[in-house]
């Protein structure tokens, strides 16, 4: 299977190691990611705050590339990414009279990368790739914003309690555990400009986490994973208290539980070094 | 989008076919309503509604919104109360305030609004709306992050991140600035455990396709 890949910025950048896992992961699994020949940015918050049509413009140009290829399927890993190719393909369905530059007549099917693994490879194609299972790992998951949300335009049915990467954790062995802060926000972007309002967001995250007996926290935003896994130090100093949660991209515990051979690459990469955490549960 | 417009149009167009201005109720009892027209609303709220796409009139103030808002507690002025004061036609607190800058388009507002109101797209069009009419803005360093940012990608078609970074610093705070309240030295070495871990990279990633890009931000260019 053939599938038409967004990385977007992030990927290529700071969460490196998303990409890295993903692509590892992907090929193990039979599904060959061809990315989008020099795709651009998606515009991101900045785009939206801005102008209406830079944040539609720049993702049309994507999707225009991916159907040009003759994809009708394109993953999407990063959260932001997904759900601004999506507000661009809702603009361009609903309103194409305000942009009529932008040709663009649907066709290309945008998934966000977990509900493309669900879907179309299926826990059971994963539960067969498995080599090392991951009991014992306790973690919550942590979907953030922009997958679900706005549910009419990312299509999520499941926008206040996703489940769906849940499931993939669970079918590695994983104790998922339950807790309420699934999509709440980490702050995102406003890391640069209030970085007090992301230690205030991610501080009670953790917070939250540990009080629900996590051990790590899984997600599948790179923009999450970079303010919990980055802000991490600065948070333990400003809450006194020594946080030692490890930030895993879904698609590493994937890597791991399918036994890949470069997870120690991808974990060298965290801030949060999560090398412990595993070793003791005899994972690495 | 323009939906909210039309529903306007079209409450507009019904209230006059009902010359007595009167609704039917399902009681039977004829209940008078006060039909609004877009020529009714204030100027600065007919202008978001338009802007924006939202109807913020069907606000009833449940306050569901500001209830699930994750920063309202760094807010000057919270979410309910903005569409409030839109409709009062309070524009320069509005468009003055830090609020608009604050939120973070995480969308749980829009998503749990009763009357289906993208407080998101709203926050939008007010930022758009406070930088084109010249207002001093409630956290300036947002506006110049967003402009850093898409500057880099009109440069190169993709993020660089050092260099928006680089960029943002001295048009938002100048190095001294940060310098003395402390953030260099903190960003600075979160900077360099990055490097080193290899997630930022020293030199920009240009696409072939700039001139398409150039052309897709000439639109903000015109404003």
């Amino acid at each position: 299977m053939k599938v038409s890949y967004y990385p977007g910025c992030s990927l290529h950048g700071t969460g490196r190691e998303y990409a890295e896992s993903t692509e590892a992961v992907f090929k193990s699994l039979g599904t060959e990611l061809v990315e989008i020949e020099d795709w651009n940015c998606c515009g991101a918050s900045s785009g939206h705050s801005r102008n209406r049509d830079v944040a539609v413009g720049l993702p049309a140009r994507n999707l225009l590339l991916a159907k040009k290829s003759g994809f009708t399927d394109m993953v999407i890993p990063c959260s932001a990414c997904f759900q601004r190719t999506k507000v661009a393909e809702h603009e361009l369905k609903n309103h194409p009279e305000m942009f009529p530059e932008i040709k663009y007549d649907g066709g290309v099917h945008i998934m966000d990368i977990v509900t493309f693994v669900s879907e179309n490879i299926g826990i059971d194609t994963i539960k067969k790739k498995i080599k090392k299972h991951l009991d014992g790992l306790k973690a919550v998951t942590y979907y953030g914003c922009l997958t679900m949300r706005h549910p009419s335009i990312t299509g999520s049915k499941d926008f206040e309690n996703p489940r769906n990467m849940d499931a993939l954790l669970t079918a590695l062995g994983i104790d998922v555990l339950d807790w309420s802060y699934k999509t709440d926000c980490c702050g995102g972007s406003l890391v640069l400009t209030r970085p007090d309002i992301v230690w205030e967001l991610s501080g009670r995250l953790y917070d939250k986490a540990i009080e629900a007996g996590a051990e790590c926290i899984v997600t599948l935003c790179p923009l999450c994973q970079g303010n919990l896994d980055q802000q991490q130090a600065e948070i333990s100093k400003k809450n006194n208290r020594k946080y030692n949660l490890p930030v895993f991209y879904f698609t590493e515990l994937m890597g791991l539980a399918m036994g890949e051979g470069d997870v120690n690459t991808w974990f060298k990469r965290h801030l949060v070094d999560p090398t412990a955490l595993l070793k003791s549960k005899k994972f690495l | 989008m323009v939906n909210a417009t039309e529903e306007i149009k079209k409450e507009t167009a019904s209230a006059e076919d009902n010359k007595a201005g009167i609704a039917g109720s399902t009681s039977g009892f004829p209940v008078s309503m006060k039909v609004y027209k877009l020529k009714d609303l204030k100027p600065f709220s007919r202008e978001i509604i338009k802007s924006s796409g939202e109807n913020i009139n069907n606000c009833y103030q449940c306050k569901k919104c500001s209830n699930g808002c994750p920063i309202t507690y760094a807010m000057d002025i919270q979410p309910h109360l903005i569409i409030k004061m839109i409709q009062l036609g309070m524009e320069k607190e509005v468009l003055g305030s830090k609020t608009i800058w604050l939120c973070a388009a995480c969308e749980t507002c829009g998503t749990r609004c009763p009357n289906e109101i993208k407080l998101a797209d709203m926050m939008d069009s007010l930022r758009q709306m406070a930088e084109t009419k010249g207002y001093v803005l409630g956290q300036k360093n947002a506006s110049i992050f967003h402009k850093s940012f898409l500057d880099s990608i009109e440069k190169y078609g993709r993020v660089y991140e050092i260099g928006m970074i680089r960029d943002f610093t001295i048009k938002a705070s100048g190095l001294f600035g940060k310098f003395f309240d402390g953030s260099l030295m903190r960003d600075g070495k979160l900077g360099i455990k990055l490097i080193k871990k290899g997630k930022l990279g020293f030199s920009p990633h240009k696409i072939k396709g700039t001139a398409q890009i150039k052309e897709i931000f000439k639109k903000l260019k015109r404003g």
